[in-house]
């Protein structure tokens, strides 16, 4: 087997297991918390042995496996706006068809553990699932980023409320709270990361070996539901064997890479495939994005510490890319710019997301006007595809790329 | 706020983003806190457009038209506080469009139940307080702050009286009318306004106006952004009389008085933790404010509730399904109406409120 395979059939396996654990709950019998990817805490959560799912990610397999549409249709028939962020619906969506995703059927939650970092609209949909399930539901509140780093007092507000968490789940698990395991747990955090942020440099090189947006998203789903385990540390060392060999080989995601991009914004799920195509056809390759550093980011030096766990995890859930302000945002997409050589920037504005979309015009004011740096600016959604238009972007793709390919001619 | 300006030009004005922001802080610097509620539709959306999206409310596109227009100038400061992703974001276009401004944005607490949230609070506010005196350029002492609460507490006390006044008689006064009222209070020193507060109560006692043969309701769902006047008055006139609304929410957050003592800050904090209504933007401490819904309507002997919501306002919108979902099964009728900043279809929404009113009087 070669490594790309033996990578991606670990996933698979891995992957596996963890929806089967899913499916089984019921008759296991063990506790299961809903979370959310931004500034989660599921470090705390294996110590109590709880089984983690993540709405988020239920929702964007749902987009990937075209169920959204009538999923997002039920929970606007008892009465979501068409206004209100599409993962939110889709998820009410499932609860209202009994849970069944498409790996399996999915169990209800007993504990909500809304880690409210990045996103208002967390709140309310944990609100909403307390509602509806009547589970019991803690808010951790991560306050934003709203100065250049956390402060002191910041950090203990978390660190506080994760000892209370930590105490909700010894109660609901009847797992008593071992804080050598927590160590065990963070360093098996700590090693993934480390890994995962070779992965991400490795885009550096051109051609790059792997797209940073488009195959990122897929790469980072072991750390995103993983984190913790030993599975999770070994699928990124096979990743990066895999990396380094297409590295030495020149090997890249597009026969040949022609534009070197930068890209913030989620995806459009349910037409990530034809999405991706109007980009490869122009030989373009992400080689860094802000939708793969939601989980974290790590590659800005936060890393979970065994040394000092609970602080650790509170330093990483402040440090989620949509806590940040926007003057941070506005830098890091700078640093990309310059640190991955790109020749652009590609903003996918999605209505859903709020939280990541309000301020991207902005952001496309200062670097196209004054700074010149080649930006697109495109509109759809991560969840609804009622809002994308295939026509339209690819217009708006065309255009831009010409222009950049003639430029790029004529020596501009 | 100009004519202010000169008036008293040593000293600052800073503008407070709905729904609560802690404004004894802004009058204990010295400076004069101003709610900023928006263009309320007198505002074309030209420059803002390149700048947000056109998917949010209408408060925030508004506002930043304002600004980038130039007529938020006046403004020395403002203070963003945590209601949602879409002003919270706003804060970050804010800071780095008006580069001069003083622009902050306060975290409040969402976890009010951990006894970790106070000293938490406390922090958040001294870093406000800290940006404060460096704007206004002197330290804040306790007695300023005690001041400032005091002056707080009288304003709040006057609305209230005004609010239960109406809730206690809704044929004395309209429901449009205590807005305006506690709308002026937007721009004016807590005191000039609270005596006007005071004198708006003692008029609507003497005019001896009767009952008449209207729907008891709870307006709900516009605590942030505005809904037009015409609207509130197109509500009552459609045949409603609104027992309790939480329209200027931030206003008059706090029901009792912030006791003034030792501690003022920690009070302060304290309150916000301990004492905060049931709202959208901030996450409950006790029972979900949906449970607490049927309850409040039978409390008050309202027959039903006027759900208006700001279009694309997520936190409203969201609590709306959960409200419904209570209401329906206590069998209380409502109405729900989404609204923007600039409305021309008032004539439908009357229409809409009438046939609400009707299915009400008819059940
Ligand atoms: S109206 Fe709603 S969405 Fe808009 S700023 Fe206010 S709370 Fe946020």
């Amino acid at each position: 087997m070669s490594d790309e395979d033996a990578g991606k059939a670990l996933q698979k396996r891995l992957l596996g297991e963890y929806y089967q654990s899913l499916g089984d709950a019921g008759r296991s019998g063990q506790k299961v918390a809903y979370l959310f990817v931004p500034g989660n805490v599921v470090e705390l959560l294996r110590c109590f042995d709880m089984l983690p799912v993540y709405p988020e990610i239920n929702a964007l397999q749902c987009g990937i496996k075209k169920m959204a549409g009538d999923l997002i249709l039920r929970a606007e028939n008892i009465g979501y706006s068409s206004d209100v962020c599409g993962y939110v619906k889709n998820d009410i969506g499932l609860m209202l068809s009994d849970r069944q995703s498409p790996f399996g059927p999915l169990p209800k939650p007993d504990l909500l553990v809304c880690n409210y970092s990045g996103c208002n609209t967390f709140v309310k949909w944990f609100e909403a699932l307390a509602h509806f399930y009547g589970a019991e539901l803690f808010v951790l509140d991560i306050p934003y980023l709203r100065e250049r780093g956390p402060s002191t007092a910041d950090i203990e507000y978390v660190v506080a409320q994760l000892e209370e968490l930590a105490d909700v789940c010894a109660r609901t698990s009847g797992v008593p709270f071992d804080r050598e395991r927590l160590k065990r747990v963070t360093s098996l955090s700590y090693a993934a990361e480390k890994l995962w942020v070779d992965v991400l440099h490795a885009a550096r090189s051109r051609p790059s070996p792997f797209d940073a947006y488009f195959e990122a998203v897929f790469y980072m789903a072991p750390l995103n539901i993983l984190r913790g385990t030993e599975g999770c540390v070994e699928y990124y060392r096979l990743l990066l064997e895999e990396l380094v060999s297409r590295q030495k080989e020149g090997r890249g995601p597009v026969p040949e890479e022609k534009f070197r991009v930068v890209v913030e914004g989620p995806p459009p799920w349910p037409h990530f495939r034809s999405f991706w195509e109007l980009f490869k056809r122009w030989g373009v390759c992400a080689v860094a994005s802000t939708y793969s550093k939601v989980g974290g980011l790590f590659d800005q030096g936060v890393f979970h510490d065994p040394a000092q766990p609970m602080e650790s995890i509170a330093r990483y859930a402040m440090n989620s890319y949509t806590n940040w302000n926007l003057g941070l945002r506005l830098d890091l997409l700078r640093q990309y710019l310059r640190e991955y050589e790109a020749d652009a920037l590609i903003i996918h504005s999605v209505k859903s997301c709020r939280s990541f979309s309000v301020g991207q015009a902005d952001f496309r004011d200062v670097l196209a006007k004054e700074e010149g740096v080649p930006t697109l600016m495109v509109e759809s959604d991560l969840a609804d595809p009622r809002y994308y238009s295939e026509a339209q972007l690819k217009n708006r793709i065309d255009a831009f790329f010409e222009s950049l390919a003639h430029r790029r001619l004529v020596g501009g | 706020m100009r004519a202010w300006k000169e008036e008293h030009p040593s000293r600052r004005a800073v503008g407070a983003f709905p729904v609560y922001v802690p404004t004894e802080l802004i009058q204990a610097a010295g400076a004069l806190p101003i709610w900023l509620y928006g263009g309320g539709g007198s505002v074309e959306i030209s420059h803002a457009d390149s700048r947000i999206q056109s998917f949010v409310c209408s408060i925030s596109r508004s506002t930043l038209e304002l600004g980038l227009r130039g007529h938020l100038d006046v403004l020395d400061g403002l203070v963003f506080p945590s209601i949602c992703d879409v002003a919270r974001n706003l804060s970050g276009v804010w800071a780095r469009n008006f580069p001069r401004m003083f622009v902050e944005f306060l975290h409040l607490p969402q976890n009010r139940r951990s006894p970790s949230a106070v000293p938490y609070t406390i922090a958040e506010y001294r870093r406000l307080l800290a940006g404060l005196e460096r704007l206004c350029g002197k330290p804040v002492a306790p007695e300023d702050l005690r001041a400032a609460i005091h002056a707080h507490n009288e304003n709040r006390e006057a609305a209230w009286a005004l609010l239960d006044a109406r809730r206690r008689t809704p044929w004395a006064t309209d429901a449009w009318e205590t807005y305006a009222f506690l709308r002026a209070g937007a721009v004016l020193e807590r005191e000039t306004h609270t005596s006007l507060l005071r004198q708006a109560l003692a008029a609507a006692r003497e005019r001896g106006r009767r009952p008449k043969d209207k729907v008891p309701v709870i307006l709900l769902g516009a605590f942030c952004e505005q809904p037009p006047l015409d609207l509130i008055r197109a509500v009552e006139e459609a045949g409603c009389y609104i027992l309790e609304d939480d329209l200027l929410l931030g206003s008059r957050w706090f029901r009792t008085s912030i006791p003034d003592g030792a501690d003022p800050l920690r009070a302060l904090a304290e309150a916000y933790v301990a004492s905060s209504p049931p709202s959208s933007v901030s996450h409950y401490r006790g029972t979900p404010k949906q449970d607490l819904l049927p309850q409040r309507c039978r409390q008050l002997g309202a027959s039903g509730v006027v759900f208006l919501t700001a279009k694309f306002c997520e936190p409203a919108l969201y609590d709306q399904v959960l409200y419904k979902e209570r209401l329906e099964s206590a069998q209380i009728p409502y109405v729900h109406i989404e609204f923007e900043e600039k409305m021309s279809a008032v004539d439908t929404v009357r229409t809409q409120i009438e046939t609400f009113v009707e299915s009400v009087l008819f059940e």
